[in-house]
């Protein structure tokens, strides 16, 4: 059997969510737009249950206390553990602080991310859909709210189908306030990363705070509200495009959440399928209870194999796995799986899992370059600097006596949180007078220069060459500089120049 | 239409376009009705838009939109803000002397910064975005200043200008000589000025004549040292810095035809503390004297 035939004949399987089909196969009028089924997923528990959890817990617990850590810096910069300084182009991560020119730890961070996404796909399908995925993980917190104040699946669908009550709309109203009140706590959280915590929040709750405060924690409110209480798995079939690059990704060794449907079909009831049993004749395992479509939250039948609305969440496999522990069957109907094995396992083979593949060494390896030059360059960073920009506009200067002189500014760096003494010196032409602008000249090229706590500062510096012969059109020079306390070091070179010579 | 025919795609049970490429369809799935809901939410907010703000283009002017918002008010209102964050450091520079200015870090910093963009939007077009000068137009990054190198007298000449409009501007000018002087004494004058600074002379000139020449018509301005005069803003002919250039032609062309640049007054057009930020700002440049 091809791929494609075992493709086609997944899909002779009967499919509750499909459109029902037409005799002629052939409609003529469709409709332009569709109105979205509600999705009314049913709880359940197992493995995966307890991992989603487990997984939403600890995420958003990070996610809404992390503001409130402190690390101690010292007087000169805040105590907050994560923090996006923006007014101060700051950003402040536990013993790690960046400047802006250090943006391109974002680059690397954005390729570990996108390399690790595709990494998790390669092993086991859509991992960041169905667990870590910001989309499901607050969906998954109000599907909670919703079946606490509505009920489960059956109790919530029965009130839906009739007529409002006063009790319907109480529930309804809690449910929508306990949403916003997770929507604006998310909100509020939101904007505790770029200012102080407990001041920002003393200063919210006395209403003191910035306006954008409160802008962006309306935008945080609505956005989350909207998302995961309303727009849900519809985020995911129309506005993801992570969906279609995962399609694009996969492979045919990839796990994925797997109907098996090898030892499913025939699908009979459970007295149809002992009967058949104990006459010898084969029977499926699947007994069509639907609890795999009941519990899932994109409303997806797993049955029909790999689709682009399932997130495999893993819920599916819980359900399962219930029913046929309590029907005495094997778990594992449903279960972590490739169509690959499933051939095998049909055809007498043992099946197998390959986790050693071209792709998946090939995004290991990036992940490991990309993030072993992070880690190298952060371990191996620089607490001072120095730039250097040479005047472009007179390139030099002719002063009256006929010597040559170049002016260039300087900028200094001091990225530790104290106030430091430097040496800066400028060295590379015999004789030459170094003029800090504002500070005495000094005949050997060496200035005192002193660069307040976490901030640079930018000096004019001439340099006169009094050589009798006149120098080169270009001669290199090395602009250093060193702390007098811990004998750092930083150098540029750059360039004296004087007139092309005839 | 000219798809009549659209078929069911087995798999998905959703309809194709109808389209084939070597057996691929394309599916035709229904937008989900929300998003028209969306689409349509855009098309009301665009109206409220119109509403609310100008838009519309007509013969003479825009709409003005009811909340009467414009573009031109909001960056006024945005410069506001801006001269109210600068305002503390501005009257500071307002009421510093140039001497505290240079004497006060934070205050030299803005008073540069300040300078720099004032440089800029007026001073450039002459002396070049850095200071360069060109010809007729001094460099401001050098050490000879005609009219004073200290940074007071810097001040002064930005402040009132040189043969400006403005009274208590620098005065005095280079005279034509031609007809004054002989083409014989203009030559032997230039050559004899050439030689000052220990630039080559023709061959078989008279510079005795050109020094006697220099002596009965330069020296009156220039000085007998030929030095220069700052307080009339006469060059110094000694040193290696030609505001015109040095070569025999120009000085001769200069002698008889004259010189008198022009530097406009900027008292009144500039406003008191950008003046003095100015003065800071050339004087910085790495020229300025003590």
């Amino acid at each position: 059997m091809t791929q494609l035939e075992e493709l086609v004949r997944q899909s002779e399987v009967p499919d509750s969510t499909a459109s029902p089909a037409t005799d002629s196969d052939q409609v003529d009028d469709i409709p332009l737009y569709a109105a979205r089924r509600k999705i009314y997923p049913q709880s359940t528990h197992g493995k995966f249950r307890t991992v989603k959890w487990i997984v939403l817990a600890v995420t958003l617990g990070i996610y809404y206390l992390l503001p409130f850590v402190r690390w101690d810096r010292g007087i000169n910069a805040p105590s907050q553990a994560v923090l996006i300084d923006l007014p101060n182009r700051r950003f402040y991560f536990f013993f790690i602080e960046l400047w802006p020119q250090e943006v391109y730890y974002l680059t690397g961070l954005l390729i570990l991310a996108a390399i690790g996404l595709f990494l998790m796909n390669a092993i086991a399908g859509r991992i960041w859909c169905g667990y870590l995925c910001p989309q499901t993980v607050w969906t998954d917190l109000f599907f909670a709210i919703e079946r606490l104040t509505e009920g489960d699946r059956r109790e919530h669908m029965k009130r839906d189908s009739l007529a409002w009550t006063a009790e319907t709309y109480v529930r309804k109203g809690l449910k929508h306030f306990l949403w916003l009140m997770v929507a604006w706590w998310t909100g509020g959280a939101w904007v505790l990363y770029f200012a102080d915590a407990p001041t920002l929040v003393r200063e919210l709750a006395t209403g003191q705070a910035a306006f954008v405060a409160y802008l962006w924690i309306g935008i945080l409110t609505f956005t989350t509200y909207t998302l995961a209480g309303h727009m849900r798995e519809q985020v995911c079939l129309y506005m993801c495009p992570w969906p279609r690059i995962q399609a694009a990704l996969t492979d045919e060794y990839a796990l994925n959440v797997t109907y098996r449907y090898d030892r499913g079909e025939p699908r009979c009831s459970v007295k149809k399928a002992e009967q058949l049993r104990s006459a010898g004749a084969p029977a499926g395992d699947c007994v069509d209870c639907l609890q795999c479509v009941h519990v899932c939250p994109t409303g997806v039948d797993i049955r029909g194999g790999a689709n682009l609305g399932c997130i495999q969440c893993g819920l599916c496999i819980d359900a399962c796995d219930n029913v046929m522990t309590k029907l005495g069957r094997p778990t594992g109907l449903i279960a972590y799986d490739t169509d690959l094995n499933i051939k095998a396992r049909s055809e007498g083979r043992k099946p197998s899992f390959k986790l050693i593949r071209g792709r998946t060494m090939l995004y290991a390896a990036i992940i490991a370059v990309a993030g072993g030059i992070m880690l190298f360059t952060l371990a191996t960073r620089d607490n001072e600097g120095i730039s250097v920009i040479h005047d472009r506009n007179p390139m030099y200067v002719q002063l009256s006596d006929g010597a040559l002189r170049n002016a260039y500014t300087i900028r200094i760096v001091n990225k530790e949180l104290k106030s430091r003494d430097f040496i800066v010196g400028v060295d590379g032409l015999p004789s030459s007078l170094v003029d800090f602008i504002g500070l005495p000249p000094r005949a050997d090229g060496r200035q005192l220069v002193t660069v307040g706590p976490d901030q640079t500062k930018e000096v004019r510096v001439t340099v006169t060459d009094y050589s009798n012969s006149p120098p080169a059109p270009s001669t290199t020079v090395l602009f250093s500089l060193i702390d007098i306390d811990s004998g750092a070091v930083a150098q540029m070179r750059d360039h004296f120049f004087g007139p092309e010579r005839k | 239409m000219a798809e009549d025919h659209k078929e069911i795609d087995p798999i998905t049970g959703t309809a194709t376009t109808g389209h084939d490429w070597d057996g691929i369809q394309e599916l035709n799935t229904p937008l989900p009705r929300w998003w028209l809901w969306t689409f349509y939410a855009t098309i009301v907010f665009s109206i409220g838009y119109w509403v609310v703000y100008p838009t519309w283009p007509l013969l003479a002017k825009a709409t003005q939109g009811i909340t009467g918002w414009h573009a031109r008010e909001a960056v006024v209102e945005d410069l506001a803000a801006l001269h109210a964050l600068r305002g503390p450091m501005m009257a500071k520079l307002s009421s510093a002397s140039l001497t505290e200015i240079a004497n006060d870090p934070k205050l030299l910093d803005f008073a540069r910064a300040q300078g720099r963009v004032a440089f800029a939007d007026n001073c450039a077009p002459c002396h070049g975005a850095g200071g360069g000068g060109g010809k007729g137009y001094p460099n401001l990054n050098d050490d000879d200043w005609l009219w004073g190198g200290k940074i007071t007298e810097i001040e002064q000449t930005i402040r009132f200008g040189v043969r400006s409009t403005s009274d208590k501007g620098h005065q005095g000018n280079m005279p034509p000589f031609a007809g004054v002087l002989k083409p014989n004494e203009i030559s032997s004058v230039a050559d004899f000025v050439r030689s000052l600074s220990g630039l080559s002379t023709e061959p078989g000139v008279d510079l005795a004549l050109g020094k006697k020449v220099f002596a009965d018509n330069c020296a009156v301005c220039h000085g007998a040292d030929a030095k220069g005069n700052k307080e009339l803003g006469s060059a110094n002919l000694t040193d290696k810095i030609w505001l015109y250039g040095s070569d025999k032609a120009t000085i001769v062309d200069g002698v008889m035809k004259g010189h008198g640049g022009v530097m406009p007054t900027w008292q009144g057009r500039l406003s008191e503390p950008i003046i003095k930020a100015l003065a800071v700002y050339v004087y910085t440049f790495g020229g300025g004297q003590k």
